[in-house]
């Protein structure tokens, strides 16, 4: 780690005040490790733990609000969740492990944007708005590619609302670190029928068109027999290849319908 | 047997300080004055050192010193030192490259040490290194054996020409052609066996002190072995001679052979504690012992069983390709060699064996012993190819098997070892009953109702263990012998302190080898301390590997227990006023037969310190011995492992079902820490079958250098294991004990691949058996019940 300074934000303004040249530091689950490792080496953190307007979940309307520091153990565990978006709690139960779950946030999950997180397959096949200090911005102009979203700089995500429908999501994780191999989120909402895959995408989360043109017809994982997505644009390593990865996307788009 | 006693199930000593955070690490030591140590590791796997510029590090706030080959060589510090050697099938020696603590002028792989920058703090070691420049001329790579005994292939060691290191051989050539010759039938199997990173719990870690007043050195340091260490360091590396270096391992979290070897980084810590005046500290990070703990495994291998009349074999034939890495780390070269094809008899009476091993090397981390070093090789070989060769005869493996064990002891191999004691067929039963093996067609049915695959193999392995004896270790070329000491020290209260030259990193000493003390002289098991890993404190010691600290090191306890009681007894007699031929011992009292009189095991011992009841002229005072036990022949553990898989062929996820162990160790001393390490071994063999494996690109860069993709088996990877064992006790020690540390490690990774290609209905497959691996194996594999 490289010298820093630190600075402990008080409130939204406080924080976009103190940023600078510094980043947020909103769980830290990606951030630190980054930091230990010398790989990110910024001069000054703007430490969002202990901004109470950015903590918690609320029903407002038709929408789950989840605030951007909001832990992912506070999602799994809350019955609002499970009643407002059945599906989403399961997928924050999902992500990394008890200490990444205590500690890590949606804010800092969808900031950073990680092609094989969890929480950006909800957030797409939900069509949930990102709020931030100055705008709204739907997932669908958010996540841009691999660890890029439309954020600008010094823009600071408050909230998470997510419009109240039941979230479908199957994850299969890479065997050595946990991520999402493959995971594919599916909503049928106001919207019609999203399916939305993490993990896989060269570009990161994506939605995958072929499989929600079957689901609008027959919204079964029937429907989706035989279906994978296609192989070019996957990410591939020693894990799995392209193939392997977009045979998964149709096995746990499936499972997805048929498990959850 | 008493609560405490041999064979008690004890809940180990020394877990309260474990799992409370009192251990003491050498990572918890810190010395009045000490700075740190950062390396500056090369980034290139082959590259020429043109020069290094050190000012910008030396110019650094806090950095005192930036030290590179050059300094080492200068100080005639020597090179790493490779302990065993092999020769040529022509006689001539191995052709072994230097080993330089620090590069000198080249280095051959990715995380060699280049420089070492040492700092008042660790963040200005590493920000120092950051400003190390050194101009590489980077050369091409060869990082795997395919790619380093190609023609025009770039040359690693000049004394190594195409980087063959060595061909070695053992066995009879002729008469296992001939076999083969008239064989009724042959199986042929190309394996590999993957490269595997150790992944101790605790990282390797080391802090060098030097004494200006009394002109001598201490070391801290993660070892396995620390006398071993010390006589490396002194006559080898010539640091300071023995007598001038101590060597301390403390509590050591977890070693798996990867701590036996004497490395890089606590040499130049030692060494450059009097350069810079300072004691200094280096403890590894995570991605740093990925990249430079020695690795284990790397063989490639053409495996051939010839079988005759009645499904019986009657000769296999090996050729090994053994991948040995950049530099021979300190017992690389005894791995695929004396420790592998000696095994490849496995657990059955083959008549004719011969096996061709060539090693080399590469430019990727060096590779030597890791849990069970060539024995799981071995298995994997000999567990692959009688499995394969009885479904190849459409015959049950486990009857195959049965139709090949050893039966008669002792029994000579072809290929120097004399098993001398054993059930086979007991371990086999007892196995097929505890795991429901008749249940199977069943299950494996219920399995495709559900569209999944099921299946179910064997792994019958024998291991050598308990190394060795000196003069037959010395005869195949280790350059030390593999005795064991102990010295008892009976306190004048009757409290006894033991001190072993075996070193406990998880094998839980303190709690064994008190129960064997307790056992046999009565006391409570709280009366024992075990003292270990301190060259000051213990005289000398061979150390703890290959699965030898109960046969040998307790052995040797025994023996020095053997002479306190000798001695007690002279002092009992003058304190019962009888004659010693008339004294008895048992259960902490001495009795003068055919008496009442008596006297507790505490009195004596007082008694033999306060003297008062005898002569110094007729009698020494006080009650301390020692002992050296070397053993009379390897021991050999062995058992039948059974594992029962079932996957989805849609996504290739293996699931570890059901798992039976049953292995003889001989006599238990505590069958609940032995337990623990059949679990552990168990779950180290598992992820070598499924998860784990080092894996280099073709430029020579560790693809798997952190736990993002270097998968280590956890605990929902790992089924609940029914555990049993039999009893054949050991002939070739006095305690019966046979060694149980590896076995796990050695027994599992052929009952996984057994299982999974029982379920396959076909042998291509490959280790680690990842998702996708198993997907592509089973496309087209239809889920359907047993052929039964």
């Amino acid at each position: 780690m490289y010298e820093f300074t630190h600075h402990a934000a008080t409130s939204v303004a406080d924080a976009v005040g103190a940023l600078g040249e510094g980043k947020f530091l909103a769980g830290g689950q990606t951030l630190l490790p980054t930091m230990k490792q010398r790989l990110a080496m910024p001069g000054h953190l703007v430490d969002l733990g202990k901004v109470a307007e950015l903590r918690g979940v609320e029903e407002k309307g038709d929408v789950l609000v989840v605030k951007a520091m909001t832990r992912h153990v506070e999602v799994a565990t809350s019955a609002l969740v499970a009643r407002a978006v059945p599906g989403l709690e399961k997928l924050a139960g999902m992500i990394g492990d008890p200490a990444v779950r205590n500690r890590g946030t949606i804010g800092g999950s969808i900031a950073n944007n990680d092609p094989t997180a969890d929480y950006p397959a909800a957030c797409l096949a939900l069509k949930a708005t990102i709020v931030t200090n100055t705008r709204r911005i739907s997932a669908d102009d958010y996540f841009t590619g691999l660890f890029s979203t439309a954020l600008e700089d010094g823009e600071l995500i408050t909230a998470v609302e997510f419009p109240k429908a039941k979230l479908h999501y199957a994850k299969f994780p890479n065997p050595a670190s946990r991520y999402a191999m493959v995971g594919v989120a599916i909503v049928k909402g106001a919207d019609g029928v999203r399916v939305a895959v993490t993990g896989s995408g060269g570009d990161g989360v994506f939605r995958w068109s072929e499989a929600e043109a079957k689901l609008k017809a027959d919204f079964s994982a029937g429907a989706l027999e035989g279906m994978k997505a296609d192989a070019a644009g996957m990410m591939s390593d020693i894990h799995g290849s392209a193939e392997y990865r977009a045979h998964l996307v149709g096995v746990m788009a499936r499972r997805a319908l048929s498990e959850s | 047997m008493t609560a405490t006693g041999i064979g008690a199930p004890v809940r180990r000593k020394e877990d309260f300080r474990f799992v409370t955070g009192r251990g003491r690490y050498v990572d918890d030591i810190n010395r009045p004055g000490q700075a740190y140590a950062f390396f500056v590791r090369s980034p290139h796997a082959h590259a020429n050192i043109r020069g290094i510029d050190a000012s910008a590090a030396l110019a650094h706030p806090g950095v005192l010193s930036v030290l590179t080959g050059d300094d080492i060589a200068a100080d005639k510090v020597g090179g790493l030192i490779c302990g065993w050697a092999i020769f040529n099938k022509d006689g001539s020696p191995m052709r072994a490259g230097p080993h330089p603590a620090l590069a000198q002028g080249k280095v051959r792989y990715v995380g060699d040490h280049v420089a070492v920058v040492i700092a008042e703090t660790l963040a200005a070691a590493r920000d120092g290194a950051e400003k190390v420049a050194v101009d590489y001329e980077v050369l091409p790579a060869a990082a795997d054996i395919a790619a380093a005994r190609k023609s025009g292939a770039p040359q690693i060691h000049e004394a190594a020409p195409n980087n063959a290191v060595f061909d070695w051989h053992l066995g009879d050539k002729a008469a296992t052609d001939a076999a083969f010759a008239r064989a009724r039938h042959v199986t042929k199997l190309e394996i590999v066996n993957n490269r595997l990173a150790p992944n101790p719990m605790e990282p390797r870690a080391a802090v060098g002190e030097y004494d200006f007043g009394s002109d001598s050195f201490t070391l801290y340091t993660t070892s396995q072995n620390p006398h071993v260490a010390r006589l490396v360091l002194s006559a080898f590396i010539g640091i300071a001679p023995e007598h001038k270096l101590r060597v301390v391992a403390p509590d050591v979290g977890g070693g798996f052979g990867s701590k036996i070897f004497i490395y890089a980084e606590e040499t130049v810590c030692v060494w450059a504690s009097r350069k810079v005046g300072r004691p200094v500290k280096w403890t590894c990070d995570r991605t740093e012992a990925f990249l430079c703990d020695a690795h284990g495994r790397d063989h490639v291998t053409h495996a051939e069983l010839a079988i005759g009349d009645n499904n019986r074999i009657i000769g296999l034939r090996v050729h090994t390709d053994a991948n040995l890495g950049a530099y021979l780390s300190t017992f690389a070269s005894s791995v695929p060699t004396y420790l592998y094809a000696p095994l490849l008899s496995g657990q059955y009476d083959i008549p004719a064996i011969y096996a061709q091993v060539d090693a080399w090397y590469t430019n990727t981390a060096p590779v030597d012993a890791y849990r069970g070093a060539g024995r799981p090789e071995a298995t994997f070989v000999v567990e692959r190819l009688v499995e394969v060769a009885a479904r190849e005869l459409r015959m049950d493996p486990a009857e195959f098997r049965r139709a090949n064990f050893v039966r008669t002891f002792p029994h000579q191999t072809p290929v120097i070892m004399a098993y001398d004691a054993g059930d086979y067929e007991a371990s086999l039963k007892k196995a097929q009953e505890m795991h429901d093996v008749k249940g199977f067609g069943a299950r494996k049915a219920a399995s495709a109702a559900k569209g999944k695959l099921r299946g179910l193999g064997y792994s019958a392995y024998i291991e050598a263990c308990g190394i060795a004896p000196s003069a037959a270790v010395g005869s195949l070329g280790a350059g030390v012998g593999l005795w064991e000491s102990a010295e008892v020290r009976v306190n004048p209260i009757g409290t006894v302190e033991i001190l072993t030259g075996s070193h406990s990193h998880g094998q839980g000493h303190e709690t064994t080898f008190a129960q064997l003390v307790s056992d046999r002289l009565g006391i409570p098991i709280d009366n024992v301390s075990i003292v270990h890993g301190d060259t000051d404190k213990v005289q000398m010691g061979m150390g703890t590997y290959g699965s030898r600290s109960g046969a040998v090191g307790m052995s040797a306890i025994y023996k020095a227990l053997d002479k306190i009681e000798a001695k007690a007894k002279k002092v009992a007699a003058h304190v019962l006023e009888a004659s010693e031929t008339d004294i008895e011992f048992k259960d902490g009292k001495f009795t003068v037969k055919g008496t009442d009189k008596a006297a507790d095991f505490g009195t004596i011992a007082l008694n033999a310190y306060i003297a008062h009841k005898f002569s110094g002229q007729e009698l020494e005072p006080g009650l301390k011995e020692s002992a050296f036990w070397d053993p009379t022949n390897f021991t050999f553990p062995a058992g039948v492992h059974i594992c029962e898989v079932e996957f989805d062929p849609a996504d290739g996820v293996v699931r570890i079902d059901r798992w039976t162990a049953v292995d003889d160790f001989g006599k238990v001393i505590n069958p609940l820490i032995v337990e623990g390490q059949v679990h552990g071994g168990i779950a180290q063999g598992v992820g070598q079958a499924l998860y784990e494996g080092a894996v280099y690109d073709e430029a020579g860069q560790l693809v798997t250098a952190s736990y993002m993709d270097y998968c280590m088996p956890r605990a929902d990877n790992l089924p609940s294991y029914n555990v049993g064992m039999t009893v054949t006790p050991c002939p070739s020690n006095p305690l019966g004990i046979k060694g149980c540390g590896e076995a796990g490690a050695i027994a599992a990774p052929p009952a996984v691949i057994n299982a999974i290609t029982d379920a396959l209905g076909h042998e291509n497959i490959s280790m680690p058996a990842t998702p996708e691996k198993v997907w592509r194996a089973a496309q087209g594999v239809v889920p359907r019940q047993a052929a039964e």
